[in-house]
């Protein structure tokens, strides 16, 4: 009998590991922490997409809850996001762009195309900036605070139900 | 372009597998277990029909791929009409639709295989084998259909070009990589089918061990190239240098080698004496669970890491329930019928017996520290403790002094005698090599680098501990009054693998060790005409250039190299590539390879200047490690030729039987 018991074991083992890995199921795997999480957005100085003579900093993202999305001309995925920022944008979220690795008229032609849910874009030619936010790809898009610091980092899509469900919770939470 | 019917009979020819999955995961087991060898009769051409309609699947979707038909959304999302052949060939398996089809292949491939080359086996015990298998299978392919269907279509509105396969995964390692990891991750499925065969059928005899040992060694030596493969690309592709970076995903290839490295060993003791039954039970079931939990992690993303395509929840889940039932009835079955079949074997405390026990007592301790270091960030995320990430300082603390620990036990191993020998006679056959390996470890560094260094001398100690007792053995037994080489014809392929697969070992701790201690690496800022000094090379840059590929824009940099003052120097060119579809940047590293030492140039940033970051390093020793996997793997497959494997061979051959007989008698 005490020998039946000690043979149960493994399989006592591997149930436990398997209701940690079903909790493990329920946790956003693209929620990984992002290196700049609750520290200030970096300093950058750059021009912006609409306008090449108007240079903005990082105080344009004080003031106010600002969702900063990093897309691209050149991103397939970017098109299929832009219905979700559009809707984000109506519900009075403050969108901020930043066109990453592009060029100006591509740039311009996807906003003219795609819509246009941004205050305003910042023009990334070079990707300085988005190598300072440790941007893997586009789409990527982070959440910052009045205070300029950063607070949710989403990687990747966007899907049309992280509108609800994720993204806009995470704005009311630090409005 | 499009073809309409292509990818509908790769997804028709994908159902008829499941059900002939189906058919072969039932019938044979109810057969076996009722006596009706007419439904044990389904099994093998189930196994026939359904590799032969896997193939056709998974060549449809090649197809696809080869023709650019972008109305199939994985080809869509993975290839790009500027892709050159080969990978798109290769883009079949680099996405997670693709990837599955492959294992569901390969499990296919196998299970054909098994049902080939064990005629010889117990009509039962074949249809238990087969049943099992069918069984996994059905798993697998329910999986694919019902939530990552490779030819899912994107009609009406088909995209003009593809989205591009990620440039990481443009590249040969990634062609032979995955192939061959599956290979060993569902290799084990043969020895866990057989496990579970054994239990059902209440026959733990030896019998079943003998039959499973070549499966088993063949799918170890798959992994262990395909662990090479993934550490060999990671060093080249990935820019960084790095060889192993206990990744999650590098770390569930591991555990499954690990726990597999336990079983080869303790399938040769329930073999030759007769003992650990119920242990190598409990291991041919793990080893396989253990594949089968690398590949839920990878798949659903609960760890991400380089290797995550992206995921959705379902598929996590689906793979979660497979995983619960095919390794929770497994160790339930374990539980409920290990005891009916288990009788102990003496043997004494210094024996090759206890040497394997404490072998495999190590191996499970290392596996289980690697997998909880593996699962702890995910069980602290699961208890609302916050997100950590369990790095290198925690696996190299536990890991490498086990592993030292491990390697004095094997450098006695080849030494020693089953079931008892003397104290005296194990030390008579030993103190000198260990001497030997004290003196030369100990003054290794010196002579490499003119400087003492504790953790070189160690690994050099451990390494030589191995194989010096190994050799003089080899020595003694090589003896034989017709002279050496009659002795070395003597000797069994079994044996020769055996030496092989411990040499590898060694071979790959002396890279490591050198590789750690001694790599040099230096970042610096170079412009055309700047010359950098690293460990006795110059490096010049002369030239800077753009280039174009077939689907990418490079920057490339011709490099200079001249070692001291000689004469001779060769060019080293690292590029810096941009993929066009993805807008994705790459490096491609610059190699100099050479068995002691490689010499690597990656190019960093562009800065201002026209001058660039540039990543100059000296790697000693690398190649060792990967040279040693090879030697492993060699080992395994040599012992499976042993002649004892090939009784139906040797039948026919009459003076190979009685030889053959007579060296198993002595072994």
């Amino acid at each position: 009998m005490k020998r039946r018991l000690l043979l149960l074991l493994p399989l006592v083992g591997f149930l436990v590991l398997g209701i940690f890995l079903f909790m493990g199921l329920s946790i956003n795997p693209f929620e990984r922490d992002s290196a700049l999480m609750a520290r200030e957005f970096p300093t950058f100085e750059l021009a912006t997409l609409e306008d090449a003579d108007r240079v903005v900093d990082e105080s344009l993202l004080e003031g106010e809850v600002t969702l900063v999305n990093v897309w691209g001309e050149w991103c397939p995925t970017c098109k299929q996001e832009m219905p979700q920022l559009l809707d984000l944008a109506e519900r009075g979220v403050r969108l901020v762009g930043v066109d990453y690795k592009d060029t100006r008229d591509k740039g311009r032609d996807f906003l003219d195309t795609y819509g246009n849910p941004f205050e305003v874009n910042i023009f990334d030619p070079e990707g300085t900036l988005g190598f300072d936010l440790g941007v893997y790809g586009a789409p990527e898009t982070f959440l910052v605070d009045r205070d300029g610091i950063i607070r949710y980092h989403h990687t990747g899509y966007i899907k049309p139900e992280d509108v609800r469900d994720t993204i806009l919770p995470e704005v009311e939470k630090w409005r | 372009m499009q073809t309409l019917l292509i990818p509908e009979i790769g997804h028709f020819a994908l159902i008829i597998a499941l059900l002939m999955a189906l058919v072969q995961g039932v019938m044979p087991l109810a057969g076996a277990a009722t006596r009706r060898p007419l439904w044990m009769a389904y099994a093998r051409p189930m196994a026939t029909g359904q590799f032969l309609f896997l193939a056709i699947a998974y060549l449809c979707l090649t197809a696809s791929y080869l023709l650019d038909d972008f109305s199939v959304t994985n080809v869509a999302n993975n290839s790009n009409s500027l892709l050159p052949w080969y990978y798109k060939a290769s883009a079949v398996w680099g996405n997670h639709e693709g990837s599955v089809l492959l294992w569901s292949l390969i499990l296919a491939g196998w299970t054909f295989a098994v049902s080939h080359f064990s005629r010889e086996l117990p009509r039962d015990m074949l249809a238990r084998v087969l049943g099992v298998m069918g069984l996994v299978s059905v798993g697998f392919l329910a999986f694919v259909l019902i939530t990552s269907n490779p030819f899912a279509r994107l009609l009406p509105n088909l995209p003009e070009d593809g989205a591009d396969l990620n440039p990481l995964l443009q590249d040969f390692g990634l062609i032979v990589h995955p192939p061959m990891l599956y290979m060993g991750y569902v290799g084990f499925s043969v020895v866990f089918a057989f496990a579970i065969a054994a239990l059902l059928g209440g026959r733990l005899d030896a019998a079943w061990t003998r039959w499973a040992r070549p499966w088993t060694n063949i799918a170890w030596a798959f992994l262990t190239v395909g662990i090479a493969l993934g550490s060999w690309w990671a060093y080249y592709e990935l820019g960084w240098g790095g060889w192993w970076f206990w990744d999650p995903v590098e770390n569930a290839s591991l555990l499954p080698w690990l726990a597999g490295t336990a079983l080869i060993h303790s399938l040769a003791v329930t073999e030759k004496r007769g003992s650990f039954k119920s242990w190598t039970v409990l291991l041919a079931i793990s080893t396989f669970s253990l594949s089968l939990m690398g590949t839920f992690l990878v798949r659903s993303g609960v760890l991400t890491s380089v290797h995550a395509f992206a995921n959705d929840p379902s598929r996590g889940l689906f793979i979660l329930v497979l995983l619960g039932i095919t390794v929770g009835l497994s160790l339930l079955l374990f539980a409920l019928r290990a005891p009916r079949v288990s009788h102990q074997v003496g043997f004494n405390w210094l024996s090759r017996d206890a040497l394997l026990l404490i072998n495999n007592l190590l191996l499970v301790i290392i596996t289980i520290t690697v997998l909880l270091g593996t699962v702890y960030p995910l069980l602290l995320d699961a208890l609302n403790l916050g997100k950590i990430s369990v790095g290198p300082p925690y696996f190299n603390a536990l890991f490498v002094p086990l592993t030292v620990l491990l390697c004095l036990f094997m450098g006695l191993g080849p030494l020693s005698r089953w079931k008892r020998m003397d104290g005296r006679d194990l030390f008579k056959r030993s103190w000198l090599a260990g001497l030997a390996a004290l003196v030369i470890g100990g003054v290794a560094p010196l002579l490499y680098r003119g400087e003492w260094n504790l953790k070189v001398s160690l690994g050099v100690v451990v390494a030589l501990w191995i194989v010096l007792p190994m050799a003089r053995d080899l020595w003694t037994k090589t003896r034989h009054s017709a002279g050496r080489l009659a002795g070395i014809k003597r000797l069994s392929l079994a044996y020769w693998g055996m030496v092989l697969g411990h040499l590898g070992v060694a071979v790959t701790i002396i890279g490591v060790t050198v590789v750690s201690n001694y790599a040099i690496e230096r970042n610096v800022r170079m412009g055309v005409g700047d010359s950098v000094e690293v460990a006795g090379y110059t490096f010049t840059m002369t030239e800077l250039a753009s280039r174009r590929g077939p689907n990418y824009l490079a920057d490339a940099a011709e490099i200079e190299v001249r070692r001291g003052d000689s004469r001779r120097n060769f060019t080293m060119t690292p590029e810096k590539r941009l993929y066009i579809a993805r807008g994705m940047p790459m490096t491609q590293v610059a190699l100099s390879p050479g068995l002691f030492r490689d010499l690597y140039v990656a190019m960093g940033e562009e800065l201002e200047g026209g001058s660039w970051a540039m990543r100059l390093q000296y790697k000693p020793f690398v190649r060792w490690l990967w040279l040693g996997a090879l030697l492993m793997a060699a080992g395994g497959i040599m012992a499976v030729a042993d002649k004892r494997y090939r009784r139906t061979v040797a039948a026919r051959d009459p003076e190979g039987a009685p030889a053959a007989r007579a060296r198993e008698a002595t072994a």
